[in-house]
């Protein structure tokens, strides 16, 4: 029998010939992603055990970005126990002040992301990473500290599950609605432990920054994974990203590899789609729930923040006003650059958005777009969990940036296609 | 005295067991303040020390947030009995040291209220109240050795000096 992409990674990190589901292991930990609200209390159970060390300087990636730049005095001092933490080890990649973005947008951009490598990160969506061939998954602040203090952790091998992708997508249609379309049918926990294993010929035509929205959502149906197989997409991304250590070893699953269940779809009869308050799972076609007006608009986030989702966005609001309050949030200061250098700020400035600095923010209901009680949001994040931007009676409904920059300009949930 | 408070709902998330707006501190005292608030805004008032939540499937789903188990851990629950859990939580919960319990019965047979009492050893849940005992299958050797030791970090420390 033989195995699966994710099982090839794990078995390697583990030092193992072979691994299969159920299995426990320890694994060899390639890098640890630290962010602002997580790993500072990591740092504090390290300190407090007498473990106040690094496994090793360049393996640690750091970036304050739920609450960047600082939102109130509490957030300031988890800033500043996660800055003298990462001078006091001279972390080797630590990015702040003017360089600190949205982690799953960063890593990969600063070429920090390598196939077939391990990734854990106290945050949930470190599931992203698997877009890159890569074994990438959420942790706990405690299992945080183990990895920075070790370089190690346990797991369990999880089983994986296949989703082929058939087809190719319809106009107007992007990697936000395939996903959202995969959730809506399986459900919030319908990969529960499982690693996603994400195949088909419709993923073949998407970008890395497609692919890693995709990627991005597998713990919206509980995985413990996403990944997609290494190709020419990702081979020329890495070369134009990857900076310090530019080598890697790429895996692929077996003909012959286990999947404890496989799930086709056809992503050419996909449309648009927004996910109803309150489970990520509550996808309906846009066409199901047009009209419902909205109070704000939020483009941004490790979903859909990255450059690509920002010029669609620009696509449709070009020369339009938005009707709502619409916060454009690039993820990282690259990307921010980038945006204003194609004057697409020009554009949202024009349409009357608000342009915000990198930052988590309003994503997890921090600051900087957190809505009233009563208030609807379209957002192009991942979750719209009861009180997720703010009151517990506020709602959030999902989408692509099309459909998120077609709604601004008409102040309700509006279907893209019309806008294109 | 262990009472039972029991929530018929399956995905209570992590936003809903502690808000991020509550996430600029890792105090315990502080996140317990404000456990389960945007679920059920007078659980705070109600839990007493060495209580008992009850709930469906996909406990702790969302976010990775440790908080989550700081919070209930912290406003004094004793365990959480659900169904199933969400990946992260249940990992973050060994970690921690605190013992968590899945029942697929639990929900069925425990009303709000009741006075439970637990084997952990043997995987017993007793509700003294409806009279009725339900069995569980105990947690693994590997996450009894964590709990054990007192959660992940502990563990480390013990397995690098031994
Ligand atoms: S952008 Fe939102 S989902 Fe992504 S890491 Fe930040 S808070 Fe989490």
């Amino acid at each position: 029998m033989g195995m699966t992409l994710t099982e090839k990674i794990l078995a390697k990190a583990a030092d193992k010939e072979k691994v299969t589901p159920g299995q426990l292991i320890d694994a060899n930990i390639d890098i640890v992603m630290c962010v602002d609200v997580t790993t500072p209390p990591a740092i504090s159970m390290l300190a407090e055990k007498g473990l106040d060390k690094v496994f090793d300087r360049e393996k640690i990636v750091v970036t304050p970005d739920h609450f960047q730049p600082a939102k109130d005095i509490k957030s300031a001092e988890l800033h500043k126990r996660l800055d003298e933490w990462a001078k006091r080890h001279k972390i080797k990649y630590y990015y702040k002040l003017g360089r600190a973005g949205v982690c799953h947008a960063l890593l990969p951009e600063q070429g920090h992301i390598r196939p077939g490598e391990v990734i854990v990160g106290p945050d949930s969506h470190t599931c992203t990473y698997g877009a890159f061939a890569a074994f990438g998954t959420g942790v706990g602040s405690t299992d945080a500290a183990a990895a920075i203090a070790t370089g190690q952790l346990w797991f369990k091998v999880p089983a994986s599950e296949k989703i082929v992708l058939n087809g190719p997508l319809g106009p107007g249609v992007y990697s936000k609605d395939v996903i959202l379309a995969v959730i809506a049918r399986i459900g919030v926990d319908g990969a529960l432990y499982k690693a996603m294993e994400f195949v088909g010929p419709a993923l073949a035509e998407m970008s890395m920054e497609s692919r890693m929205t995709i990627t991005n959502m597998a713990i919206e149906a509980g995985a413990k994974n996403g990944i997609i197989a290494f190709d020419d997409v990702t081979k020329q991304y890495l070369d134009e990203h990857l900076k310090d250590k530019t080598d890697y070893t790429v895996y692929e699953s077996d003909e012959d590899a286990e999947y404890i269940g496989v799930e086709e779809f056809d992503c050419s009869a996909i449309e648009p789609m927004v996910a109803l308050p309150p489970l990520p799972s509550g996808g309906v076609p846009v066409t199901d729930c047009a009209g419902k007006e909205m109070d704000q608009v939020y483009i941004g986030s490790c979903t859909n923040g990255r450059i690509e989702d920002l010029r669609i966005a620009a696509k449709i609001l070009r020369g339009k006003q938005a009707a709502i309050r619409t916060i454009v949030v690039p993820a990282t200061p690259t990307i921010w650059k980038q945006a204003k250098d194609e004057g697409l700020f020009d554009i949202f400035y024009d349409a009357g958005c608000v342009i915000a600095a990198p930052t988590c923010g309003a994503c997890l209901g921090g600051f900087m777009g957190v809505l009233a009680a009563g208030e609807k949001c379209i957002s192009t994040t991942n979750r719209n969990f009861v009180g997720r931007m703010g009151h517990p009676k506020s709602e959030v409904y999902l989408a692509s940036p099309a459909t998120a920059a077609a709604s601004a300009v008409e102040g309700k949930l509006t279907d893209p296609r019309d806008h294109l | 005295m262990s009472a039972a408070h029991v929530y018929k709902r399956d995905h209570i998330n992590t936003d809903e067991i502690i808000p991020a707006r509550y996430l600029n501190t890792d105090d315990e005292a502080e996140l317990a303040k404000h456990c389960l608030e945007d679920l059920d805004k007078d659980f705070v008032n109600k839990v007493q020390a060495g209580d008992i939540i009850v709930a469906g499937e996909d406990f702790g789903c969302g976010s990775s947030r440790e908080h989550a188990v700081w919070a209930i851990r912290g406003a004094g629950v004793q365990t959480v009995i659900a169904k199933s859990f969400a990946r992260i939580f249940f990992r973050n919960a060994i970690n921690n040291g605190f013992y968590v319990i899945e029942s697929h019965d639990g929900l069925e047979k425990i009303n709000d209220g009741d006075e439970l009492e637990i084997d952990y050893k043997t995987g017993l849940i007793k509700n003294k109240t409806a009279g009725v005992d339900i069995e569980f299958n105990p947690l693994p050797d590997f996450a009894l050795e964590i709990i054990n030791d007192g959660g992940l970090l502990n563990h480390i420390t013990k397995r690098t000096t031994d």
